[in-house]
């Protein structure tokens, strides 16, 4: 599967018929077996868009809110690539093609949320990627560049999984946000590999300075819904007492979600204004 | 649980962990005294008889308006995933390099814990062992191996995309994203092995021009993992 449909390029035939399933959905037959096995799922980005401009301009101010929290980090993250892949001599050829692909990601979900927010979308902040001086070869040293990718990837992969339960009553938005929070997943596996670690997180194990480590893999607030990525419990079950495997594979086998305002303390070095 | 009784292959270190862990899962489970003794595929995992000897061979049928049916139906998922690594490890033989051994060994363990998990999770309400069966892929052969692990990951992930917004308890969905994003680091893994340092990792087959990965419904999943499941699941 793979919908290159263009928004606002719809049949609006089509539209109209993804408008008469979204109302269906909408009036509580979302659970109903019939209705989600008929509904093809491969639709949902095609229907996203089409009613972007439409349907959710009356979105509630909850989930404009989780959405432009989502767009304020893909800004992030799409300024950052644009920048570091546009920095003739920082990326070597052999690792291009990876960072063009991410590049393209993250310009893609800052489009695809900008029409789905319509006039309710935030502006794009002005970044320092040095962080105040924190990473001040950012863009000179291949290393540190791997090096924000990677937090920044992971730190996306937390934030959407945080959100995603403040998105239940709108499930075109949340499969959306999901399909956005796996793309990063993926993002972040490829960056660690590139940086000699394991494409999933061992404990808290990123290989950052400590402090951006201790941050981006630490726990969140409260603690208690946001831990750590060491986390070895889920749901009150101690995965120690299932399989006798160490503690490396029992954390990777679960990422962690993080609060929005952990979140955007991870991300506030990095934001001027 | 497969066959894992089988401690011959010594190179392939996953076989004793996954031994211990059916050994001590059946006497936790027998320890507990719940209803889920009662089944017998329970015992079939901890039997040293195959897991095709003794599984489910009745039709399971996954009620998906129930968050307990979402759940079994990612616990068949990940049933299949973690049977295919136990099986893949044990014969896979010539043409991996250590990391790649080291990749295939850890995404077998993560699996393994996702189904035991899943499992623990459901207790009473878990859908028996599934009986599965890998004998149309010749596991001895890399290539093999790694695409069928890539078709599984990419298929998980697009499971479990699919299946959140049938989800109703924020927990359940909570959890399932904690699995979900483990699953694209596989599928992304896996994918940087076939293809090293490409865009592959993330490439335009799985991932649309609006940068989303794929959401597959479960009746476009299930025909896809059929072909590996004996027991008949509808949904």
């Amino acid at each position: 599967m793979n919908n290159t449909t263009v928004l606002g390029g719809i049949d609006p035939e089509i539209a109209d018929q993804l408008l008469t399933r979204r109302d269906a959905l909408r009036q509580g037959a979302s659970t109903s077996t019939k209705v989600v096995t008929g509904l093809a799922l491969a639709s949902v980005p095609i229907a996203l868009a089409a009613l972007a401009k439409d349907a959710f301009a009356a979105l509630p101010a909850d989930i404009v809110g989780v959405l432009n929290f989502a767009l304020t980090l893909e800004y992030l993250e799409s300024s950052f690539y644009n920048v570091g892949v546009g920095t003739s001599g920082l990326i070597p050829p052999s690792d291009m093609a990876v960072f063009q692909q991410i590049q393209k990601h993250e310009n893609a979900h800052v489009a695809f949320l900008l029409a789905a927010l319509g006039a309710d979308a935030v502006g794009k902040p002005t970044f320092d990627f040095t962080a105040g001086g924190m990473f001040p070869d950012v863009f000179s040293n291949y290393a540190t560049f791997q090096a924000v990718s990677q937090a920044f990837e992971d730190t996306g992969v937390r934030a959407y999984k945080g959100q995603a339960t403040n998105l239940m009553s709108q499930p075109d938005i949340l499969t959306a946000a999901l399909q956005i929070h796996s793309v990063e997943a993926r993002h972040a596996a490829e960056v660690r590999r590139l940086r000699g670690l394991d494409g999933w997180i061992n404990g808290t194990m990123g290989n950052l300075p400590a402090a951006v480590n201790a941050a981006v893999y630490g726990p969140g607030n409260p603690a208690s819904d946001y831990p750590a990525e060491d986390n070895t419990t889920q749901a009150g079950i101690n995965l120690q007492t299932l399989v006798a495997y160490g503690s490396d594979p029992l954390s990777a086998s679960f990422d962690e979600p993080l609060d929005k305002a952990t979140v955007l303390a991870i991300a506030g070095p990095f934001i001027v204004a | 649980m497969s066959d894992s009784g089988n401690s011959t292959s010594a190179p392939l270190v996953v076989d004793r962990p996954l031994t211990a862990n059916s050994r001590r899962d059946f006497l936790r489970i027998l320890g507990l005294g719940s209803a889920v003794v009662l089944l017998p595929s329970m015992f079939a995992g901890c039997s040293d008889t195959t897991a095709t000897a003794r599984s489910a061979t009745e039709a399971v049928t996954l009620d998906l308006t129930t968050d307990f049916g979402v759940l079994n139906y990612a616990y068949a998922l990940e049933q299949l995933e973690a049977a295919f690594y136990e099986e893949a490890l044990k014969h896979i033989a010539t043409g991996c390099t250590a990391s790649e051994l080291h990749a295939l060994l850890s995404i077998g363990q993560h699996e393994v814990v996702h189904r035991e998990f899943l499992k623990a999770a459901l207790g009473s309400n878990a859908i028996p062992t599934l009986q599965v069966d890998f004998s149309s892929l010749d596991l001895t052969k890399r290539d093999v191996v790694f695409q069928t692990a890539k078709m599984f990951e990419d298929t998980g992930v697009a499971a479990y995309n699919g299946a959140g917004r049938l989800i109703h308890t924020p927990l359940y969905l909570v959890l399932a994203g904690k699995i979900v994003s483990v699953e694209a680091r596989h599928a992304a893994t896996i994918r940087d092995i076939l293809n090293p340092k490409s865009m592959s990792f993330a490439g335009d087959d799985v991932v649309n021009a609006m940068g989303l990965d794929q959401a597959f419904s479960p009746s476009m999943v299930l025909p896809l993992v059929d072909p590996f499941i004996v027991t008949p699941i509808s949904a």
